[in-house]
């Protein structure tokens, strides 16, 4: 492994402007992940930890400070080389899923790869599926699989292009607790076996302590 | 991005909107349809003009007079070689005196084997040749339904009785039957002279047929024997000049029905472009997942830009093949007027270029929504509550779409201007366009900041509702109140425009105007018609004397050789034609001198300049002041005058209006006829009248208003037709362009209304929120499209026509509950399902 850490956050801040004024969401936060670790952002509702991870995956702008995502400067950047870079260094889990409605699971899944052209898609999309225990919805949409299915769907499609680097947005949130650590599970062993660094937003204390470090956030400061 | 992966997205994406996209591109096909069939049409018409173009005028050369031929003229038709033929063609009185009925017709006295090419065709077909041997007639069909006259009864003309020996169908060279005043009537020329009705000064035409051998070059001929034929004053007319006559007047045709089609594909293009609008914004999130993955911006807009073309495709080839469906309902309506058969076939052309245009049309008017697809921030992924709200930064300015919106208004402009063929048509046309176009924005607008600024905070929940959802985000307003009431405004203008045409005619036959017509009649038989007409009660409002000339120079020039200058500027029917002139000392109460002054009366020596007064509008086209001199030509003497005043004629006025008025004291002496106006009150009168004076006076003819406006009627009718047909196209493609924009603006009412169901509204609160809001569209922007329709009909009328305008109310009430009511029940329509099905159901079926 390589010395430069998969991410490097300098004195980032996010200010929102408003019809009711300025909104500092985001200040000066500063943190650096070593490749293939592992991190909790806890805070309280508001306090800024989805704007942080955006900033993070570059799919925002910060208002000062810089982000470098496997020393590459996001801010150099201009929005299709960021694509780029999420293409093949990024995962993502959201709370959400965010699986698209008109393809199948494993469509879904294989979309990353296929942006590429790459022709090993299907059988790696399979592959994966099975491996989230999926393998027999393979042909099904988003709306006839459950909550969380459906994100275990995003979790093989977050990990088919082999990223660096996965961010998760409170991937449990809409999941009962049994569900969700199966979640947390994949997640964790897909980090030991492929080295990939994860950044996980949860309001759970119990995954956070799963995780190499944490980061706590309260109205928009690390504390 | 991998391009493999751009077909696959699109593909698969389409798969839950497959049906719905077919839907919205059947919005151009109407408009394609139009424009194959129109094209196919042109084409099969041309193909039959090229097949068939000897039988257009029956000969390869026909020359021409206004008097018979002389000497000298003779033995250059002589030189022609033969076969040739010969026939004079007149106006005048046919009796029928079994039933005593009487008509104008038009005579053609024919001798020799005329027509060579073609056949005259006729019921019995034998009459065709029996009639010639003498003393019968063929007529047209019209005629003998008129006055319930059959084959072997007797038809008066002139003093010889000849027997009807059939009825004619088609002659080459003619137009079908009820396309003239009169009927047709022909008799043998050997028979003419015994009808004693052409006396000198007469009006007839004088026609020499000509066949060349068939190995001949008649273009190379008749180029060699021009100068004679323009030395000697005569006229001729030929295939290829015939065949020029007639495409000039199809291409008008063309010209007008591919306008009316255009319409209803912009209508078409209007519906694809609020379709793809729509489709796309409930793509966002897809756009942001995909961008979130690592698709460029550029790929994402590519996955829909393809989906668009796609849809044009479709769209496009649909349209294309009921085009080609289509194209034989025009033959079928115009036959009559066109004087050729016509066979449908398919011609790829029109079909390649009316496809080809659709799908520019469709992809162009999808490129703005797409272009803005290309802002849609990733950033969405992670806010689902800013999903319905993925603008893209549709307020910020975005040079891209600005040029394909110039793009468009471009192409728009472009097609218009080779529609119309003239710049400043093609213009108008565009301009008057887009500026409808940006009324209606306008109103939109304007409705969206009043209903923001004066909210009736105490309405009904629901009336609130509907009414705010005519402003909250995502609405369609400005959409719908730009397609509907564009919509209405095109029909609606297509139907005033109508009006006005018909009103034109209608005012003719005002009360107390003249509407009958009593001509060729002869200097000595003045005062017994006028006697006549005065013993049968009827007033006599108008006589002229007519003298009949030719013009011979302008300022200086010669007419011959002003014809001959590549450059002229003046038509070629007004130096050519003849024309007849009144003398008079007073104005008629049809006409103002605009310029000039009125001089009544002069001393004439021969050799003086005649100061005369000519139409304002002739003056314009002869590009003459007052003062320039015009030199006419009367039987050979020339008459020198000078432009003493110019007037400004009421010319819808049936009367007998005359572009040159001679003051007294200059013609007396010149062979004239004079013409008397009347009026009747109905068709018995009428028919007294014209017996009793052609009892007596068997050279004068009537000519009934009524009978024109019939002609007038029939003709404009099958016009008529063919406008109602082309309008359908643009009534299709308005209702389902209304149905389209409403479907696809219905995703984004069905959350909220799922919503409010979830939240305990019922299923009539629903209804009645959806009604508000389409109802208030509706009449939106029907009232908007009401009042620019009355608007440039009221122009068309008072600036074109000169017309006092007013429309009648109630098609315009019509019009209004129509689109409002379409409206609302196709809004309805498309929403049936939200208030019944379960909330869950349809959330996990369609809420993407
Ligand atoms: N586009 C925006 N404009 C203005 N304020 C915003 C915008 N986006 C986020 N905010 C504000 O930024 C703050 C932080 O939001 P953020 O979504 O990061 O919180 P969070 O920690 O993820 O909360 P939660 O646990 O509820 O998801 C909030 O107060 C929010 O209102
Ligand atoms: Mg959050």
């Amino acid at each position: 492994m390589t010395a430069i850490p998969i991410l490097d956050v300098q004195r980032l801040t996010k200010t929102y402007r408003t019809g009711a004024g300025e909104l500092n969401v985001l200040k000066e936060i500063s943190f650096s992940l070593p490749q293939g670790a592992t991190c909790a952002i806890l805070g309280p509702s508001g306090s800024g930890k989805t704007t942080l991870l955006g900033l993070c995956a570059g799919l925002d702008r910060p208002t000062s400070g810089s982000v470098l995502l496997n020393g590459d400067p996001l801010a150099d950047m201009d929005e299709d080389e960021r694509a780029r870079v999420r293409n093949q260094h990024v995962g993502f889990v959201f709370q959400n899923f965010q699986l698209i409605p008109t393809l199948t699971a494993l469509e879904n899944v294989t979309v990353p790869m296929e942006l590429r052209g790459d022709r090993a898609a299907r059988a790696l999309g399979l592959e994966l599926l099975q491996r989230v225990g999926l393998g027999d919805r393979v042909a099904h949409y988003p709306t006839q699989l459950s909550g969380g299915e459906q994100q275990r769907v995003a979790l093989a499609r977050a990990f088919i292009n082999r990223p660096k680097i996965l961010f998760a947005d409170e991937p449990t949130g809409n999941l009962d607790a049994e569900t969700s650590s199966g979640i947390i599970d994949i997640m964790m062993e897909l980090n030991r076996s492929a080295g990939t660094a994860l950044v996980l937003v949860t309001h759970d204390p119990d995954v956070a302590g799963l995780t190499g470090r944490t980061i706590r956030l309260r109205s928009g400061e690390a504390v | 991005m991998h391009p493999s992966f751009i077909w696959k997205m699109a593909w698969r994406d389409s798969r839950s909107s497959r049906r719905r996209l077919l839907v919205f591109s059947i919005s151009i096909t109407l408009g394609i349809a139009a424009l194959v069939s129109i094209g196919s049409f042109r084409n099969s018409v041309s193909q039959a003009i090229d097949d068939q173009a000897r039988s257009l005028i029956g000969a390869d050369l026909i020359v021409e007079s206004s008097r018979p031929f002389k000497a000298e003229e003779e033995m250059f038709l002589r030189s022609l070689g033969a076969p040739q033929a010969r026939e004079t063609r007149f106006t005048t009185m046919a009796v029928f005196p079994a039933g005593g009925g009487t008509r104008l017709v038009h005579v053609r006295a024919i001798g020799g084997d005329f027509p060579f090419y073609g056949t005259m065709e006729t019921e019995p077909a034998s009459a065709a040749r029996e009639f010639r041997d003498g003393t019968r007639a063929v007529v047209e069909e019209s005629l003998l339904i008129q006055f319930g006259a059959r084959v072997g009864d007797r038809v008066r003309i002139g003093d010889v009785e000849f027997s009807v020996a059939g009825a004619v169908h088609k002659m080459p060279g003619e137009a079908s039957a009820g396309a003239s005043f009169a009927p047709r009537v022909y008799i043998p020329l050997q028979d003419l002279p015994a009808t004693n009705l052409l006396k000198p000064g007469s009006i007839a035409q004088y026609r020499n047929y000509v066949k060349f051998p068939a190995s001949a070059d008649v273009e190379a001929r008749v180029k060699l024997i021009e100068p004679e034929m323009q030395r000697l004053n005569l006229e001729y007319d030929t295939v290829a000049k015939r065949k020029k006559d007639l495409g000039a007047a199809l291409e008008n045709l063309y010209r007008f029905l591919n306008l009316v089609g255009f319409i209803a594909l912009l209508l078409g293009a209007v519906g694809v472009a609020s379709a793809i609008q729509a489709h796309l914004q409930q793509k966002h999130r897809t756009g942001a997942i995909l961008r979130c993955l690592g698709a460029s911006a550029r790929s994402t807009v590519f996955v829909y830009l393809l989906q668009a073309a796609a849809m044009g495709l479709v769209g496009a080839t649909a349209g294309a093949a009921l085009g080609v469906a289509m194209q034989r309902v025009f033959p079928a309506i115009l036959n009559s007027l066109i004087p050729l058969p016509i066979s449908t076939s398919i011609a790829w052309e029109p079909i390649l270029r009316g496809m080809l245009v659709g799908f520019a049309i469709c992809v162009l008017f999808a490129l703005p929504s797409l272009l803005r697809f290309r802002k849609v921030a990733p950033l969405l992924v992670l806010r689902s509550s800013t999903e319905g709200d993925g603008r893209g930064g549709r307020s910020s300015f975005d040079p891209l779409v600005t040029v394909v919106y110039l793009i468009i208004a471009g192409s728009v402009t472009a097609f218009a201007i080779s529609q119309t063929e003239t710049w400043t048509r093609g213009l108008v046309f565009a301009a008057v366009l887009g500026l409808s176009i940006s009324i209606f924005a306008g109103m939109a607008k304007l409705l969206i900041v009043l209903v923001r600024k004066f909210f009736p905070h105490n309405w009904s929940f629901a009336l609130r509702q509907g009414l705010a959802n005519l402003y909250r985000p995502n609405n369609r307003t400005l959409l719908l109140t730009v397609s509907l009431g564009l919509g209405t405004f095109l029909l609606l203008n297509l139907y005033l425009s109508r009006e006005v045409l018909l009103a034109q005619f209608r005012s003719i036959d005002a009360k107390d105007q003249p509407n009958i017509f009593l001509f060729d009649i002869q200097p000595d038989q003045t005062r017994g018609v006028a006697d006549i007409v005065r013993s049968s009660g009827l007033r006599v409002i108008q006589e002229a004397p007519v003298v009949t000339m030719r013009l011979s120079e302008i300022k200086g020039r010669k007419t011959s050789d002003i014809l001959a200058d590549p450059k002229r500027k003046i038509p070629e029917w007004q130096l050519q034609r003849e024309y007849r002139c009144t003398y008079r000392e007073q104005l008629s109460n049809t006409e103002k001198v605009t310029e000039g002054e009125w001089i009544g009366r002069v001393d004439y020596h021969p050799g003086d300049a005649v100061p005369i007064s000519i139409d304002k509008d002739i003056a314009k086209d002869f590009e003459a002041k007052l003062g320039d001199e015009l030199v006419f030509d009367l039987q050979g003497v020339p008459i020198k005058t000078r432009i003493a005043s110019t007037r400004d004629i009421d010319w819808k006025r049936f009367q007998t209006n005359f572009f040159v008025v001679f003051p007294a004291g200059v013609l007396e002496a010149a062979p004239t006829f004079n013409v008397l106006v009347s009026r009747v009150n109905d068709a018995n009168e009428s028919a007294r009248l014209q017996s009793a004076v052609v009892a007596q006076y068997p050279n004068v003819s009537a000519l009934d208003l009524t009978s024109v406006i019939q002609t007038v009627d029939a003709i404009l009718s099958k016009v008529a037709l063919v406008i109602r047909v082309m309008s359908l196209f643009t009534v299709g493609a308005g209702l389902i362009v209304l149905a389209s924009t409403i479907w696809s603006g219905r995703y984004q009412r069905l959350r909220e209304s799922i919503l409010l169901r979830t939240l305990g509204a019922s299923r009539m609160q629903i209804w009645k929120i959806l009604c508000a809001e389409y109802a208030m569209l509706g009449v939106l922007a029907s009232g908007t499209g009401i009042v620019l329709a009355v608007a440039s009909s009221w122009a068309l009328a008072r600036f074109v026509f000169k017309l006092d305008y007013a429309p009648s109310i109630w098609p315009l009430l019509v019009a209004a509950l129509a689109v409002s009511g379409l409206t609302v029940i196709i809004g309805l329509l498309t929403s049936r399902g939200i208030g019944s099905a379960p909330p869950l159901e349809i959330l996990r079926a369609e809420a993407e």
